[in-house]
């Protein structure tokens, strides 16, 4: 039996809710943009009327008043954007359990079970759209189709507010004459080397020998094969399902550039705090850290160091991140962005080798500390208990890089590759 | 915010069932408003007032008002003139 999958897509979900609570800037080109005093001065998401005028999601604040001057910037409000994300994943909810989220605003639903007693999947399509029109105040895109790519398609297909199904029937006809850039994956590097070959559709990519795309593209070339022809058996994840961690980092561009010694340390001891309370919180510990460093370029490098031992300890974080920086960065620049991650996680009760040179005593003692200053977090806010060293700097060290966490989509193969292409026999 | 929203103090029953009960409305100027009935209860959104949550329509001097929950405890009704 062929599966349903929705698809359903928030309409220009930030500039969307921002527009519902502010009803008088109705009618005018909004777009929903950082706080350009912080530098984060771009545009994250614009209304329709803004999107005709020609502004792009990703550009600065000061391009989109040129392309658009009468244009009205809103700054963003990610708890409001997360509040209605929650509510329409409850909506979701009714329908299946098997919903897999795919950013703040888009969701892949599968409700091949709810048929006997929801309906079919237009119906169910239909009713979703409806209620998020009336309880949320916002619309919906959602395709409907029997695996996810073509779900995601059909979503895309028609905006705003519409629904389209692409079936075993009408696939011809919808997706195929779609130009190949509108595939999930297929990005403009891939684009770029499929229109060389005289590849411009996804009907012609799909109709391509893919023993040809798999000498172009790799094993890539297999997978976007099937993914054009609708045979990725890629299943709907289920709910508050959580793809097993195998990093954790935090990056921030800083409120001022950084000049000195000073400067980094104070970031890249806040942000070691965020990683290895992290750590910490979820049972790990990390033999690898690895620093990421972008300057007032946009130049940017990442470097690894591998740990004797395995570590959740702060101070051995930030230490081993400070010392990245100083034998790879000359200061030829001043810098704009920072990231510190922790990889190579196991299991922190995992058994580990002692060392005679290794104090490790102390360790357990930074190890008691670090786990009280959790505590104490946790019970009277971030702010609570601070380093003298972030006193050197209060604009730098107002980040808080544990709490503000930012969202984005999982990748599509963040759990493998479930499409199916192994199944396929290709020669060569 | 945008005045066609107005944010009131609100004084609601915790029922035994789990319900959540608005008894009366308190306007900025003090005055009180009884709620006399509840005939509907439900997640909606206003695109008068500009927000969403759970709305209660209640009577309140023989008229039909809407009052929204926002569940961040505050709540809201639509302003007249908007």
């Amino acid at each position: 039996m062929d599966r349903v999958i929705l698809h359903s897509d928030m309409n220009n979900c930030y500039a969307s809710i921002e527009l519902l609570h502010h009803p008088k800037l109705r009618g005018h080109p909004i777009a929903v943009g950082g706080d350009p005093e912080a530098r984060h001065g771009i545009v994250l998401a614009k209304d329709q009327i803004a999107k005709k005028a020609g502004v792009k999601t990703g550009m600065a604040l000061w391009q989109a008043r040129q392309v658009c001057p009468e244009i009205i910037f809103v700054p963003p409000h990610m708890d409001l954007y997360l509040r209605f994300s929650k509510l329409a994943r409850e909506i979701y909810a009714d329908y299946t359990d098997q919903q897999e989220p795919f950013g703040l605003d888009e969701c892949w639903l599968d409700v091949t079970h709810s048929g006997s007693y929801k309906g079919d999947g237009m119906t169910i399509a239909k009713e979703i759209s409806s209620r998020i029109k009336y309880e949320l105040g916002v619309t919906v895109s959602i395709g409907v189709s029997w695996n996810k790519i073509f779900a995601k398609l059909g979503s895309d297909y028609k905006k705003p507010d519409a629904i389209t199904a692409i079936t075993k029937d009408n696939f011809h006809q919808i997706a195929w004459p779609l130009p190949v850039g509108d595939l999930l994956y297929v990005g403009r590097a891939t684009q770029k080397k499929l229109n060389l070959y005289g590849i411009r559709t996804i009907g012609q990519l799909a109709q391509t020998d893919p023993e040809l795309l798999h000498r172009w593209l790799g094993k890539m070339g297999l997978v976007l094969h099937m993914f054009a022809n609708g045979e990725d058996q890629t299943p709907v994840a289920v709910e508050d399902y959580h793809a097993p961690i195998k990093s954790i980092g935090n990056s921030t561009t800083t409120p001022r550039d950084l000049v000195s010694d000073t400067d980094v340390k104070i970031i890249v001891y806040a942000l070691a705090e965020s990683v290895s309370a992290r750590l910490r919180e979820n049972n790990f510990k990390c033999r690898v850290v690895e620093i990421s460093v972008r300057d007032s370029d946009l130049y940017s490098f990442t470097r690894q160091h591998k740990m004797s031992a395995p570590t959740d300890l702060t101070t051995e974080i930030a230490e081993n991140a400070m010392k990245l920086f100083h034998d790879n960065y000359r200061w030829r620049k001043p810098i704009r962005s920072v990231g510190v991650r922790a990889c190579d996680l196991v299991e922190a009760d995992c058994p580990v080798q002692l060392d005679l040179f290794i104090d490790e005593n102390k360790r357990e003692r930074l190890h008691k500390m670090d786990m009280t200053v959790d505590v104490i977090r946790r019970r009277f806010g971030y702010e609570s208990i601070q380093r003298g060293l972030m006193y050197q700097d209060r604009l730098l060290s107002k980040l808080n890089a544990k709490d503000d966490h930012t969202v984005h989509p999982r990748g599509y193969f963040a759990d493998g590759n479930q499409t199916g292409v192994d199944l396929l026999k290709v020669s060569g | 915010m945008d005045e066609s929203r107005i944010y009131v103090q609100v004084t609601a029953d915790f029922m035994l069932d789990g319900y959540l009960r608005p008894k009366c409305i308190i306007w900025e100027d003090g005055q009180k408003f009884e709620i006399d009935r509840i005939t509907d209860c439900r997640r909606a959104a206003s695109l008068k007032a500009g927000g969403a949550g759970i709305r209660y329509t209640c009577m309140i001097c023989g008229r039909e008002h809407y009052l929204f929950y926002e569940e961040n405890y505050k709540w809201f009704v639509e302003a007249k003139n908007s």
